[in-house]
């Protein structure tokens, strides 16, 4: 081949190459355009005022399609099939309780998008803002508002890297003081001081005296629910194979997944409730594996996502192992109940 | 490329006469390794792209929890030294199929980006992944080799430079432009990985239209040893072992030594790849990977997390701004010299480390010096060990060296994981920096013959 016979070939190729890209990136942004459009047989979804003291409501991230895609909306608790109303903020990940609301945030920049956590008023007015250095995962206050928390991937660096690890951040809503990350917390595991540099902590859950909270941490390839006290600034491991561990109302049992042996690799959790007093586990009546931190609608149901048509639908299944799994909403995530 | 090398070349070949280290210096890189150097930016754009947004991907497009995800890498470590050392062989077989082997290992890597549309689960991407760096595995030696095959013994360091400088530029573009498409789109990661295949294809024929094939037949190809300039660059020439072929100066052996597995095995009896490779193992012991200089950047200096993920950016810009000065001065001053004050610089970079002084522009001096070790070591040690290896076995000898320095770095990550949990993280560089500086005292007293004039 001559130096002209490649050249014209690499043209070519060039040309039908950057066709087939174009096509591809043309294709995926006229999407925009479709989920724009409200679904038929959605959800009715109407723009009003959404408070975090509203009585009986349920406040969660809105994933139907339509005008009001992702921005959190509320609903009858006792009515979650009811219309919704849609507030206007965007959250990937959402909680609130006492008034105080955690969201965090995709911000699009020119180039990638970066992520930060809001602290939200009761009315949803920010009140302080805090970078998240990786992509949200988890979103939790505590029961008096006092204190937010919230999980962040980060991702590796590696070519075709795939390791990750996870930054948990907890916010003292009253100070804006803030702890960027838990591993700079001391560790006790089987009673002794714990060093790691492969430590990942993520699912913070909070007790109501503004001190306990729970998490899990992660080392070498095991995962433990630990106690952690926002005083002494040390994290204690109690149990092994839990995460995202979301405590009872009353404070006595841990709602959290589970890896269950035999189970595919890539859905190997299962929902169980610990109890932290007697430390026994109770397997709940949902079979499928659950990738979420769950969330206590009252001391005897917990609610969770699972993949869904748009997104992710809402389930709720009694928190003592018996009754059957129930959907709750559908194209919805992140919920929380407020008032 | 071409009209920048036939520029370069003319007054080159002039001075040259008279001066032949400014000569040296200032002649054109030969028209094969810009060739490669291109399709090294082309595939790491395009596997970048997909690196870049592979945790968005997996997170918020398929709704998968990437922990543990991780433990597939070490596993597959191994298995990566094991095809280099294959993709090596191979390319020897056949008195020199460089460029075929190279090219599938391409191939396959360009393959990989439309399965990943395909692969909705763990164990899905986890194979294609594998698959990918099966591919990256079988291309390294080959393509090092043909790099060493085109360039003349006294220009070598500044070729690797060259080519490594352009591999990096891609690397860097690459999130861009998929941090570009995402941006453009709504969940575009489809896009991303169909603009990342259409890079992958590019680069392949990139690679077979003008890097020329034939490995030893490649010659230098227009370098300033008397090569004709006005050839049209990549084409293959036809020449076998005139002359000017590159390594025979070099390599003490003869040349024509049959490629046969056996013949590989005996390279490691040569004392300089020898030295070259237990050099390169015992600092690779020493050297402890990328992920944790930058855990330790932002635990031990207070680097905020937002910066984290920038941080790799830091180091790759200092590599591509370094690696030709440093290849070229490695061309004068002495490859393994530049080699072992490289490990110098990774020394000091963990000496900053261990301070307890916090000034702002301690991290950027780390980022520097961790990059100026990649300008000067990664590159730097190929051009070493051709110097040390008959072009008929060439591509196995790199990937010896290579699969040695791999699986070294690999002990020391597994090492340094355990030290920092029994010890904790200061101690644990304090090791290293200690284990690096015994190894690199003893790499100095090792050093193999030099072929440069200084």
């Amino acid at each position: 081949m001559t130096v002209r016979t490649r050249i014209l070939v690499l043209v070519s190729a060039v040309a039908v190459l950057a066709a087939v890209g174009l096509a591809s990136v043309l294709h995926a942004s006229a999407r925009a355009e479709r989920r724009d459009h409200t679904q038929a047989g959605g959800p009715r979804v109407t723009p009003g005022t959404v408070t975090l003291t509203g009585h009986g409501r349920m406040v969660f991230r809105n994933m139907a399609w339509g005008p009001h895609r992702d921005e959190l909306t509320s609903v009858p608790a006792a009515d979650p099939s009811a219309a919704r109303t849609a507030s206007g903020v965007k959250c990937l990940r959402f909680y609130a309780a006492s008034g105080t609301g955690v969201c965090l945030q995709a911000v699009h920049g020119p180039v990638s998008d970066t992520y930060r956590a809001l602290i939200l008023d009761a009315r949803l007015r920010e009140r302080a803002r805090y970078d998240v250095p990786g992509i949200p995962s988890r979103a939790r206050v505590s029961p008096t508002g006092h204190y937010a928390a919230w999980t962040a991937f980060v991702g590796g660096d590696s070519y075709a890297g795939t390791n990750f690890s996870t930054r948990a951040a907890i916010a003292d809503t009253r100070t804006g003081r803030l702890i960027p990350t838990l591993e700079s917390f001391r560790i006790v595991k089987d009673g002794h001081p714990y060093r790691a540099a492969d430590a990942n902590f993520w699912g913070v859950t909070f007790a109501a005296d503004d001190r306990t909270f729970y998490a899990t941490l992660a080392t070498g390839g095991s995962t433990y629910l630990v106690r952690g006290d926002l005083r002494t600034r040390t994290v204690t491991a109690l149990h092994t194979n839990v995460e995202c561990p979301s405590l009872s109302p009353d404070g006595t049992r841990v709602a959290y997944k589970k890896r269950v042996k035999g189970a595919p690799k890539d859905a190997p959790w299962r929902l169980y409730v610990l109890n932290l007093r007697t430390m026994r586990e109770t397997p709940l009546a949902e079979t499928r594996s659950v990738d979420d931190q769950a969330v206590w609608r009252d001391d005897r149901t917990v609610v969770y996502a699972l993949p869904g048509d748009y997104g992710a639908d809402l389930y709720e299944v009694p928190a003592d192992g018996s009754g059957a799994v129930r959907r709750i909403s559908a194209a919805a995530v992140s919920p929380a109940y407020v008032g | 490329m071409y009209v920048a090398d036939s520029r370069a070349t003319a007054p080159a070949s002039a001075e040259g006469v008279v001066r032949p280290t400014a000569g040296r210096r200032r002649a054109a890189v030969a028209p094969t390794v810009l060739a490669l150097g291109t399709v090294s930016l082309v595939t790491d754009v395009s596997s970048e792209m997909v690196t870049a947004v592979l945790p968005l991907y997996l997170v918020t497009g398929l709704g998968l929890s990437p922990l543990g995800f991780g433990l597939l890498d070490g596993v597959y470590n191994g298995f990566s030294a094991l095809v280099r050392l294959v993709g090596g062989h191979l390319a020897d077989r056949g008195g020199g199929r460089h460029k075929w082997v190279a090219g599938f290992g391409y191939a396959v890597s360009a393959v990989c980006k439309p399965l990943l549309l395909l692969a909705h689960s763990l164990t899905a991407i986890g194979l294609v992944l594998a698959a990918d760096r099966t591919g990256k595995g079988l291309r390294t030696a080959p393509r090092d080799a043909l790099i060493s095959l085109a360039s003349t013994p006294e220009s070598r360091g500044r070729a690797f430079g060259v080519h490594r400088a352009m591999d990096t530029a891609g690397a860097l573009l690459g999130p861009l432009a998929a941090f570009l498409i995402l941006r453009a789109t709504v969940d575009g990661y489809d896009a991303v990985f169909t603009v990342s295949f259409c890079v992958a294809v590019l680069g392949v024929l990139v690679l077979v239209l003008f890097v020329p094939g034939g490995g030893r037949s490649g010659g230098p190809g227009g370098g300033p040893d008397g090569g004709p300039h006005g050839r049209p660059h990549g084409e293959p020439d036809g020449r076998s072992g005139t002359g000017d072929s590159p390594a025979a100066p070099a390599s003490p052996a003869s040349p024509a030594e049959r490629p046969t597995l056996r013949a590989a095995v005996r390279l490691l009896r040569r004392r300089d790849l020898r030295r070259v490779t237990v050099c390169a193992l015992l600092l690779g012991l020493a050297t402890v990977s990328d992920s944790f200089v930058y855990l330790l950047l932002q635990r031990r200096l207070g680097v905020p997390d937002r910066w984290f993920a920038l941080l790799p950016l830091g180091t790759a810009g200092a590599f591509l701004l370094l690696a030709v000065p440093l290849g070229r001065l490695a061309d004068r001053v002495g490859r393994w010299t530049v080699f072992l004050a490289g490990h110098g610089g990774l020394l000091l970079a963990y000496g900053l480390l261990l301070t307890s002084w916090h000034g702002t522009a301690l991290p950027y001096a780390v980022l520097v010096l961790h990059g100026g070790f990649y300008a000067a070591t990664d590159g730097v040690l190929m051009a070493v060990a051709s110097d040390g290896v008959p072009e008929s076995l060439r591509s196995s000898g790199l990937a010896v060296v290579q699969t040695g320095q791999a699986l070294a770095r690999f002990a020391c990550s597994l090492l340094f994981g355990a030290a920092w949990t029994v010890w904790g993280d200061r101690a644990a560089l304090s090791g290293a920096a200690v284990a690096l500086a015994l190894c690199a005292a003893f790499s100095l007293t090792l050093r193999p013959k030099e072929t440069v004039t200084a």
